[in-house]
């Protein structure tokens, strides 16, 4: 259904090039979970971003590759064709921080209409809009939807927040759901309620999810298969079980070792010696050479090539 | 909200007092008071009737508390150019300077919403630089001169518009843009710069990923937001222009307070001079109490936060 | 946005660099001009202010068709020079505003700092008497004490600091208030160093910064105030000269000459939009982070 391949996302800085998403593929079938994992700044975000063709202004720039939904080439598309048929109508995202995704000064239910009245699926008039949006918040489960919807944001819990921009996400029936970091503001009672929220609009809508997070824990428990990001590149991708069980990339191996739990929620991840690398100044060879506890001379000199084993892919020279 | 509006309620009396006083003190200022609050033809007899109703005989405090009973009576005694009760003269004619003052606000938004809009969305753009240049050049020009250059320009050469009086909407379209002039600049940049932190706000970001069209997450949904501290200094934009008309009135024979007042002050018309100090500290008291209290109209939080 | 460079280049980046390139030399030579004009005026002008020549009046500017290179500006109705007297009437305005800014200055600087200092019944003394005096528009209440005083320069600088000293003092009383409560201040306290040498070391410097920008800025205001005032009639009298009397003057002939209200008027916008300028470019360098005037 979603077959990203070679996509690069820069970032034009008054300092330098950052390069953000640098070369990632993978693919996506409906009614399937892909995780995206990596620590903050390894690009898995700007990834999502790029699916919607929303990479930040002014500075960000999708400079190549191919993304392809249902057969339809997304890459190039004009931003009118963008927003009208693309974001919201078939790739939504569900954002990172609940509390400050929803205007706050629209009631809910407008909030939750507007992209059903935007891309002309509530009928002619705003009440029928109105009266779909209600549906929504009863889809995602918000209690007394009916009356809520008049109510604003600030009125709500961070909990319920969430499960609202979930409504404004499903509204349209995307193909493709992304989640980024959905759970992350969350209690881990709350985590685990959206968690099974977001699995079952999953199921029922047959949608692809991507889910973008660096909480390992939430991600074997949903995703199918796993894509592991270091530094603009994914260097490991296989199914979850092939993952835990046998990881090829030393990165994968010290995120594994500092063993996730569900609802951990560190942000550092410990057992890997060393800093994330500055973006603007990548190390030379393989970006995780540094960190390494195998890297040798070529790592240091030469970058990786992304070899396939079956369905799985893996960027070390370890595994080439 | 009802603690808080009577909090607000009681400061604006506050302030009405000490403008009160301050209008005694200026009488008191200048001498003999008595002088002038009476024509100058005035006879002796007059001048004693008026020395007891001041209380003049009285000690300072006494005097004040019956400038005070009257003040709040309203009564801040005759006008002799008209022979009539100074504040109700005024009242007669705050419409037509209420009027300038919200054309000229009218005005300024119209200028100034679009101009912040645009300069936010194509930042360093055309637009934006020449929102910079004008903000500039505006706030070191003076209202009256703009009116001056109107009727010289648009009424003298051009002939569209008429330069003096009330009337229709024709003449009320210059010294609404005299008046307005001043604080589009300031209202430009606060627009501008709300704008552009909402323009990059996570919520704009959902919208976007949703596939709104960026004309409403533009026009509205990053507007309303945009428009809470714009609302917030209206009042004082608002204020200051009805302090702005009382020259905009003179330059374009506007029959409003300001005019009034001008016109008193030359005659030594004194009663209507204090009544339209007290009127104008009145009507920016009021309007600053009416904007603070419709905040919570445009920004549910505050509402709610107030209940 | 490629239509932007098709933007005349010099006077414009001039005008949109400021704060941000380096002094503002136009700005600062225009406020110099008018302080010039303000202390040598009498023997700058071309010619006597006052001087009536009827057989001249209303000479349009040299360059107009009419024009004469005797009177540079042309002259009024009664054939007074133009230049001449806006020469002349640097003198009140740079007189006014700058009498009223220092007086304000000293009057706002000194409750304000009473105010931050001693806190308690003091501070809400002053506070609301900054808030009453900011509940009476300037304008009306400029009228009432116009009403009441004799007019001339006196009563204008006595008007225009009876509006202009709440800033003064809100500035003053804010940066106080936030200072005392550094932990710098207290320790200072707490070792007994005297109050007095406290002010001096660590209040002094900065609030002089601030009330040094914030005088920058307001001279131009004051100088539009008072212009308005007078053009009112109810500032400076004739036969003394100031713009804002010309402007009024020249309302009278608006059908007729036009450089009777452009030039006084573009005199008051050069000195204003100069004093914004450098006061802009002062608060920039003295205080960047914060620009909270």
């Amino acid at each position: 259904m979603l077959r990203v391949q070679d996509l690069k996302t820069h970032l034009f800085l008054k300092r330098g090039v950052l390069k953000a998403v640098d070369g990632v593929s993978f693919e996506l079938a409906a009614g399937k979970t892909l995780g995206l994992i990596g620590e903050s700044g390894s690009g898995k975000t700007m990834t999502g971003l790029s699916l919607l063709g929303l990479p930040p202004k002014p500075a960000g720039r999708i400079v190549g590759g191919t993304v392809s939904l249902d057969g339809r080439e997304l890459i190039g598309l004009d931003e009118k064709t963008l927003a009208d048929e693309v974001r919201g109508r078939q790739i939504a995202m569900i954002s990172q921080d609940p509390m400050t995704s929803l205007n706050p000064v629209f009631t809910v239910g407008a909030q939750v209409a507007a992209p059903i009245r935007a891309h002309g699926l509530g009928g002619d008039s705003r009440r029928d809009a109105a009266h779909l949006a209600v549906e929504e918040l009863q889809h995602v489960r918000v209690p007394a939807a009916r009356q809520r919807a008049r109510d604003y944001p600030h009125q709500f819990s961070g909990g319920m927040r969430q499960r609202v921009v979930a409504a404004m996400a499903i509204a349209c029936r995307p193909r493709l759901l992304i989640a980024d970091e959905p759970t992350s503001a969350l209690d881990v009672t709350i985590q685990v309620q959206l968690m099974d929220l977001i699995e079952r609009i999953q199921a029922e809508t047959d949608a692809g999810l991507l889910f973008i997070t660096h909480d390992l824990g939430i991600a074997a428990r949903v995703c199918h298969r796993i894509a592991v990001m270091y530094a603009g590149r994914i260097v490991e991708a296989a199914t979850a079980e092939q993952l835990y069980a046998e990881p090829r990339h030393p990165y994968t191996q010290g995120l594994l070792a500092s063993v996730p739990r569900l609802g951990r929620r560190d942000k550092r991840l410990i057992s890997i010696p060393g800093n994330p690398p500055d973006p603007l100044a990548l190390p030379s060879g393989c970006a995780f050479h540094p960190r390494c506890p195998h890297a040798t001379e070529r790592c240091r000199v030469e970058a990786p090539p992304t070899v396939m084993a079956g369905d799985d892919q893996v960027a070390c020279w370890l595994h080439a | 909200m009802r603690a808080y509006f009577v909090k607000r309620v009681l400061q604006g009396v506050v302030a009405i007092v000490g403008a009160l006083l301050i209008v005694f003190v200026a009488q008191r200022l200048s001498g003999d008071p008595v002088a002038l609050m009476l024509p100058m033809d005035a006879g002796e007899a007059e001048f004693a009737a008026m020395r007891e109703a001041l209380g003049l005989d009285k000690p300072l405090p006494a005097q004040f508390g019956i400038f005070m009973v009257n003040a709040v009576q309203g009564d801040f005694g005759d006008s002799y150019q008209w022979q009539a009760p100074a504040m109700t003269l005024l009242l007669e004619r705050l419409p037509a300077t209420l009027e300038l003052a919200l054309a000229g606000l009218v005005f300024a938004l119209l200028l100034a919403v679009p101009l912040g809009v645009v300069s936010s969305v194509h930042r360093g753009g055309l637009v934006d630089r020449a929102a910079k240049v004008f903000a500039m050049l505006g706030q070191a020009v003076p209202g009256f001169w703009i009116g001056l250059l109107l009727i010289l320009f648009v009424a003298v050469e051009l002939q569209w518009l008429p330069a003096f009086g009330r009337g229709g909407l024709s003449n009320l379209v210059l010294p609404a843009i005299a008046l307005g002039w001043y604080p589009v600049a300031a209202m430009t940049r606060t627009l501008r710069s709300s704008m552009l932190d909402i323009l990059d706000s996570d919520y704009v970001r959902m919208e976007r990923a949703i596939g709104l069209p960026e004309r409403w997450i533009v026009w509205r949904y990053a507007l309303r937001n945009a428009m809470v501290p714009l609302v917030t200094m209206i009042g004082v934009y608002f204020a200051n222009m009805l302090g702005g008309a009382f020259v905009i009135e003179v330059v374009f024979a506007w029959p409003g307070i300001g005019r009034a007042v001008v016109d008193a002050v030359f005659a030594r018309d004194f009663p209507v001079v204090q009544a339209g100090v007290v009127l104008a500290a009145l009507v920016f008291v009021a309007v600053n109490l009416i904007v603070d209290l419709s905040y919570g109209l445009i920004d549910p939080r505050i509402r709610h936060a107030k209940a | 946005m490629s239509e932007a460079v098709a933007l005349p280049r010099p006077l414009l980046a001039r005008l949109l660099r400021r704060g941000e390139g380096g002094f503002p030399f136009l700005a600062a030579s225009v406020l110099a001009l008018v302080l010039i004009c303000a202390l040598l005026g009498p023997w700058l002008t071309p010619h006597e202010a006052g001087k009536i020549a009827l057989a001249d009046a209303m000479t349009p500017p040299a360059w107009a068709e009419g024009g004469s290179a005797k009177h540079l500006l042309g002259t009024d109705n009664l054939g007074r020079d133009i230049l001449s007297r806006i020469i002349a009437g640097a003198r009140v305005s740079a007189n006014v505003a700058l009498y009223a800014i220092v007086i304000s200055g000293l009057i706002g600087a000194s409750l304000g700092m009473a105010a931050g200092y001693f806190g308690g019944f003091v501070d809400a003394a002053i506070s609301r008497l900054i808030d009453v005096q900011m509940s009476v528009p300037s304008i009306p209440l400029a009228m009432l004490f116009a009403a009441v005083l004799p007019p001339g320069e006196a009563m204008v600088i006595f008007i225009i600091v009876l509006s202009y000293w709440t800033w003064y003092a809100r500035l003053v009383r804010g940066e106080v208030l936030s200072l005392r409560e550094r932990d710098y201040i207290k320790l200072a306290k707490i070792a007994g160093v005297a109050t007095p040498v406290i002010f001096y070391r660590h209040l002094a410097p900065n609030v002089l910064n601030m009330l040094l920008v914030l005088a920058t800025l307001q001279f131009g205001s004051v100088i539009v105030f008072e212009a308005g005032l007078s053009f009112l009639g109810l500032g400076i009298q004739p036969p003394n000269v100031s713009w804002g009397g010309m402007l009024a003057d020249g309302r009278n002939f608006i059908d007729v000459a036009w450089w009777l209200i452009t030039m006084p008027g573009l005199a008051i916008m050069a000195s204003c939009l100069a004093s914004n300028l450098l006061g802009d470019w002062l608060r920039d360098t003295l205080d960047p982070v914060r620009r909270q005037i």
